[in-house]
């Protein structure tokens, strides 16, 4: 299999008022599959214009992204809405459920918009994609009734029953506290070992200690593209944290 | 795409929010409603008016004399002697379009009972006369050929007439008298109430046409003639007919006035209908614009429902809806308000209808009606619903899904 992404100096300008913003300024790295990546820069580095890039949001002013296999920058933007559908797994930092619609329902909402899966297979892929990540006995409870930590696992199936080849986490633990961040990092290290291709957009250095590889930005350049030499556990690490009794 | 799923997804968007659902339907069920109750009050009213004309004959022609000039003159309409008797005989031989026909000679005046009297018309008429106003006889005969041959002095009572002068008493038999004619009543018709104009049509007395031309009036000519055509169909034929003979008759030549004018009550009819129609475009206009209301209203709620969910289009997208899903979605949502709001508007118009006609205003709800204000409430979802949707589908994922 070769790589899921591959990327080659990748621009994108913003044009603002008068002035050209250059968000990102040659950009170019491979993903391979199977790799849990960060990717780490403070706030203007670059990494959400990287991202939505990634993502099939938007698309680079000049350079190469090819998808899967796909150039991207050859598909018009009906055609990059069915590539998100079939190929990309968003979670964002504040999950995105839709409100009064239960677990079930939010995770079933991807496959609305694929022709090719039935009702009951959709149905079954949603509640596979919920066991997956722990949530067997919430699928009927509707997002208000979830904790944050049990929203972004929602958010978490969401982005897994398509079987995408790669998800996308932007921030993903950005909202939720020290304890649920482990949480949902054990989930995320448990997919990763399954053979999923993660892709973690964060400002926090402490994740890429639990990731494979760590790329750095810094004002639109990569400024380090490191193999991770020892990768922590996110469950040992949530062991040994202390029992919080409200838990 | 599958369109059900879309059907599904609008369905359950509009479900997580039944108030505001409701709320906007209900412009639209005042709406329609409102469009089905007028047109039926409209249409109701038109057809008790026309039946009620139709009671009086819907196929009655009128000869009338006409405007003519006399040494210069302009005379009267009602002063001119221009209809004879022998314009009568000639219409009664002649025309192939008619099926009853009177002359008519009227006059008005104190019938007198005893120690009663009442003002009435007597109208001198031949036994066709009932015939072509649908009256009839509660009790007695017409009177014959021979009673008017002898210009016998009998008379036939009206109902209105009979009360005022014989209370309860059986009039039949009775002898009254007009102008000091003595007539004996060998007939009472039957109550037929008022006409359309409010005017007593029992309020009268019939006899021969001789005996009134010759004891009462002591002229020759005709007040009117009265013709009943075959059918209502057969209205325009007959009329022309009825000229053709007469201006023969009258030595009219081609381009030259007619000292008479015929009229049908189908002319009559076709002016009240007119006015009703004004009125029925005028009650359905007023209800229309409640419904363009109602349109406005789902507008503006699509509009803030997309503001509202500008998140929730965002992540939509992100996860793989293109435009023109959301579009659909929002047009879907649209559409299902107003079609459902059109059919809840469409039951309680009808309701209304029914109540109102309890109440005693004729209605008549009209298929027509239901189906046009069905095809509006379709149209009205699609067009109010157009650019909010269009706006959703436009916004851009990247901004709809950080928008907070």
């Amino acid at each position: 299999m070769g790589e899921i992404i591959k990327i080659n100096d990748l621009h994108r300008d913003f044009i603002v008022g008068d002035e050209t913003v250059r968000a990102l300024r040659g950009i170019s790295f491979t993903i391979n599959p199977g790799e849990f990546v960060t990717v780490m820069g403070s706030s203007g580095s670059g990494k959400s214009t990287l991202l939505n890039i990634l993502g099939c949001l938007d698309v680079a002013t000049s350079g190469d992204y090819f998808l899967d296999g796909v150039d991207v920058k050859s598909i018009d933007k009906d055609g990059r809405a069915t590539l998100r559908n079939r190929k990309i797994g968003f979670i964002f930092q504040s999950y995105n459920l839709l409100p009064k619609t239960t677990a079930l329902e939010n995770v079933e909402l991807p496959l609305f918009y694929n022709r090719s899966v039935s009702n009951a297979e959709r149905r079954e892929r949603s509640r596979k994609a919920l066991i997956e990540v722990g949530l067997e006995d919430r699928m009927n409870h509707y997002s208000n009734q979830l904790s944050g930590g049990q929203q972004q696992r929602v958010a978490i199936a969401r982005a897994l029953v398509n079987d995408p080849v790669i998800l996308l986490a932007d921030e993903a633990t950005g909202n939720l506290d020290t304890r649920t961040s482990y949480e949902i990092l054990v989930l995320f290290q448990k997919l990763h070992d399954d053979g999923k291709t993660i892709i973690f957009v964060t400002h926090n250095p402490e994740i890429s200690k639990f990731s494979t590889r760590t790329i750095t930005l810094r004002d639109g350049h990569i400024i380090g593209d490191i193999m991770n030499p020892e990768i922590k556990s996110a469950k040992k690490v949530l062991d040994s944290l202390p029992v919080d009794d409200t838990q | 795409m599958n369109f059900g799923n879309l059907i599904k997804i609008a369905l359950k968007a509009l479900g997580s929010n039944r108030m505001r659902t409701f709320l906007t339907m209900l412009g639209i069920i005042i709406g329609v409603g409102s469009v089905i109750t007028m047109l039926a009050i409209g249409t109701g009213s038109k057809q008790s008016i026309r039946s009620e004309i139709g009671s009086m004959g819907t196929n009655v022609i009128m000869v009338m004399p006409g405007n003519g000039h006399f040494g210069g003159v302009r005379q009267s309409a009602s002063s001119m002697q221009t209809l004879k008797l022998s314009d009568y005989r000639s219409l009664a031989n002649e025309t192939s379009y008619l099926s009853h026909i009177t002359p008519v000679v009227d006059a008005s005046g104190q019938a007198i009972f005893g120690a009663e009297n009442t003002p009435t018309t007597l109208y001198g008429v031949n036994g066709e006369y009932l015939d072509i106003h649908g009256y009839a006889l509660s009790e007695g005969t017409v009177f014959t050929d021979e009673d008017i041959k002898k210009s016998a002095k009998v008379c036939l009572i009206g109902a209105t007439v009979a009360k005022n002068l014989f209370g309860k008493e059986d009039p039949l038999g009775k002898v009254i008298r007009f102008s000091k004619i003595p007539f004996k009543i060998i007939g009472v018709l039957e109550s037929k109430g008022s006409n359309t104009m409010g005017m007593d049509q029992d309020d009268l007395l019939l006899a021969p046409y001789t005996t009134v031309q010759k004891r009462i009036l002591a002229i020759t000519y005709l007040n009117a003639i009265h013709a009943s055509a075959i059918s209502e169909d057969y209205s325009t034929q007959a009329i022309n007919e009825i000229t053709k003979i007469l201006q023969i008759n009258h030595g009219i030549e081609i381009g030259e006035e007619n000292d008479f004018n015929v009229r049908s009550m189908q002319e009559m009819l076709k002016t009240m209908s007119s006015v009703m129609d004004l009125l029925t475009i005028l009650l359905g206009c007023v209800a229309g614009i409640s419904l363009i209301v109602g349109g406005i209203g789902i507008m503006n709620i699509m509009y803030v429902s997309v503001t509202e969910r500008t998140k929730e289009i965002g992540l939509r997208m992100a996860i793989g809806a293109k435009g023109k899903y959301i579009m659909i979605q929002f047009l879907i949502e649209a559409i299902f308000i107003s079609v459902l709001g059109g059919i809840i508007g469409v039951i309680i118009g009808i309701l209304a209808a029914k109540i109102i006609e309890l109440l005693g205003t004729p209605t008549s709800v009209s298929a027509f009606s239901i189906v046009l204000s069905f095809l509006v409430c379709v149209f009205t979802g699609i067009f109010f619903g157009w650019y909010p949707a269009r706006k959703a589908a436009r916004l851009n994922p990247i901004d709809a899904i950080r928008y907070e």
